[in-house]
């Protein structure tokens, strides 16, 4: 046992590449997450708005951002999204390789995926109280930003852990895929070489994340929830 | 005073057209409280959202203090409605405010200043007798408490009418008391004009001036409520002033009338002034007294010997302002 916390100790997969991969992660899950956070959110309430039902229903929109846009990507597998959009990373960042090019696909990726979850939050807000709003006299803009986003909160917390959980992910197989990062240190050590050791703290590493994340998540969710 | 002169309202299902109000007039005059009651599927909701205009009537129109609120622009629209404060059945409070800021929700939306808002909300909380409940969320307040909010909500636009739709039909009998007896302090406060849509006759008993019965998208009898109960005939008296039920049947062969008596007679001994004036004995099969509003109202089912002269009596009553309607002649 002690053999084999020392050894972790002096090799240099551990000592040298373990932190600047841990770094890399962090990198690629927060610019992903944030940016996926800025646009999702208006992504989901235009879709809840647009609907026929909504409040400015917009057929074309609707039609454009549901079954175009958000079905389509999210209906691809996220390893080849990845690979298909490697000119469009370069396009956008410079280059598709290291955090920042996997970035770019991660948020597309995930952007989809979040704007539903935004949006099943906000349909959880009862109708009444959207009548309520109206017959106050407020306008779109205020039902939205007064009504829908701080009565939907808590839901949407809860959709930006789970999206944040995913993306952590989603960055091991990126990292896989030129991107660097947890993922790949996992997979050039811990595979190609076969070194067991890097695999398992790897491992421990991406499921303490998690953990932290949901941890938290959590906690914000049902600190702002008061229903 | 609220003007509504025939409304209409035709939902499109598919090919069908379902007339949910087919030509509604109504007129509740100031400080007036007015009970719109139908059974299911009359119309009572489709009326509430024509009246605040979250549907857009069909035809007809509605007006407020002679200002009317339909046919306007999307801008005017957001500003005719705070004159309208609506009351909801479920409260319908955003949960992620406190009571004192579900309050301040319609000033905020005019951009009113925060120091004037503060004031506002505090005088609110008080009329509705909530002033310790300001930083309370709606979960922690009970049905009834959640209603008050309500209704300060409504209020705080310091609107010309009050709409009220089911304000108690999630509340037990007592809650139900103490919200009518607010909205009634209410109007004689603030001198509002106040609409109340129920499906309890309670309610109209309780705290309504005047009322309307809806059927089918169209009122069928309306007016004050001591008028109606003196309506012979009329379906709303007996639903208001029901018998108690399985009446006794009748034994031989006198006709028997429902008689219906309000205010000054119903201390006055209106059957046995009959029974000495024609020497007859009356037989009571059933009978109810209720106080309505400022009124006592009677019904009785009354038996009258084989051997009297049913047209006389009847004659009789009605010169002294009794409603009588004969079994048989109506339901
Ligand atoms: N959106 C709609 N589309 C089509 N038909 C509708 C719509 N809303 C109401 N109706 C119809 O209009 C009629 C009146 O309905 P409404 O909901 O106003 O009745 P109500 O008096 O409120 O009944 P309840 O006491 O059950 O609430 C019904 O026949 C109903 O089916
Ligand atoms: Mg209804």
């Amino acid at each position: 046992m002690m053999d084999f916390f020392s050894e972790l100790a002096s090799n240099p997969g551990i000592t040298k590449a373990m932190w600047p991969a841990f770094i890399e992660t962090m990198q690629m899950t927060l610019v992903s997450g944030l940016v996926t956070v800025l646009i999702g959110i208006p992504l989901g309430v235009l879709l809840l708005t647009s609907n026929k039902n909504g409040l400015a229903p917009l057929r074309w929109l609707n039609w454009l951002l549901s079954a175009v846009i958000v079905n389509i990507t999210r209906s691809i597998p996220f390893a080849i999204l990845m690979i298909a959009l490697i000119p469009f990373s370069a396009l956008v960042v410079g280059t598709a390789l290291g955090p920042m090019g996997a970035s770019v696909s991660l948020t597309i990726g995930t952007i989809p995926f979040y704007a539903r979850l935004v949006e099943t939050a906000l349909k959880e807000v009862s109708s009444g109280k959207i009548d309520a709003a109206k017959v106050m006299g407020s306008t779109r803009m205020q039902i939205v930003r007064k009504v829908y986003l701080p009565e939907a909160m808590p839901g949407i917390i809860d959709a930006t852990t789970t999206t944040i959980v995913t993306l952590i992910g989603y960055t091991a197989m990126a990292g896989v895929l030129g991107g660097g990062g947890l993922g790949y240190l996992a997979y050039n050590y811990g595979y190609v070489r076969y070194e067991l050791e890097i695999m398992v703290v790897t491992i421990v590493i991406l499921v303490a994340l998690v953990q932290l994340v949901q941890f938290f998540g959590d906690r914000i969710s049902t600190r702002i929830n008061h229903r | 005073m609220i003007t509504v002169s025939d409304l209409r309202k035709v939902y499109r299902q598919g090919s069908d057209e379902v007339v949910a109000l087919a030509g509604v007039s109504l007129e509740v005059p100031t400080g007036k409280i007015h009970g719109i009651v139908g059974h299911s599927g009359a119309g009572k909701s489709t009326l509430v959202r024509c009246l605040t205009l979250l549907d857009r009537p069909t035809s007809g129109t509605v007006a407020v203090n002679g200002t009317e609120l339909t046919n306007v622009s999307d801008n005017q629209l957001r500003d005719a409605r705070r004159r309208i404060g609506m009351v909801f059945q479920h409260a319908n409070l955003f949960d992620s405010r406190t009571t004192a800021q579900n309050i301040a929700y319609p000033l905020e939306l005019v951009g009113t200043p925060k120091a004037e808002i503060t004031a506002k909300v505090t005088e609110l909380l008080e009329l509705v007798g909530l002033s310790k409940f300001g930083k309370a969320y709606p979960s922690q307040l009970s049905g009834g408490q959640r209603q008050r909010v309500g209704i300060a909500r409504a209020l705080a636009t310091d609107p010309d009418i009050l709409l009220c739709d089911e304000p108690t039909s999630a509340l037990d009998p007592k809650t139900t008391d103490e919200i009518l007896d607010l909205i009634k302090k209410l109007r004689d406060r603030l001198n509002i004009t106040v609409l109340i849509i129920t499906h309890e006759m309670h309610v109209v008993k309780q705290a309504c001036d005047s009322v309307s019965l809806l059927e089918a998208g169209r009122i069928v009898e309306h007016g004050d409520l001591d008028t109606v109960i003196n309506t012979a005939g009329s379906s709303l008296a007996t639903t208001l002033l029901p018998l108690p039920g399985d009446a006794p049947r009748a034994e031989g062969s006198g006709d028997i009338l429902d008689i219906i008596y309000s205010g000054e007679q119903a201390n006055d001994p209106v059957l046995s002034s009959v029974a000495r004036r024609f020497d007859i004995d009356i037989n009571v099969l059933a009978g109810a007294v209720e106080q309505m509003g400022e009124h006592q109202f009677a019904r009785l089912r009354i038996q009258l010997p084989a051997t009297a002269d049913t047209a006389e009596v009847v004659n009789y009553l009605k010169s002294i302002g009794v409603a009588v309607t004969q079994k048989g002649d109506a339901k």
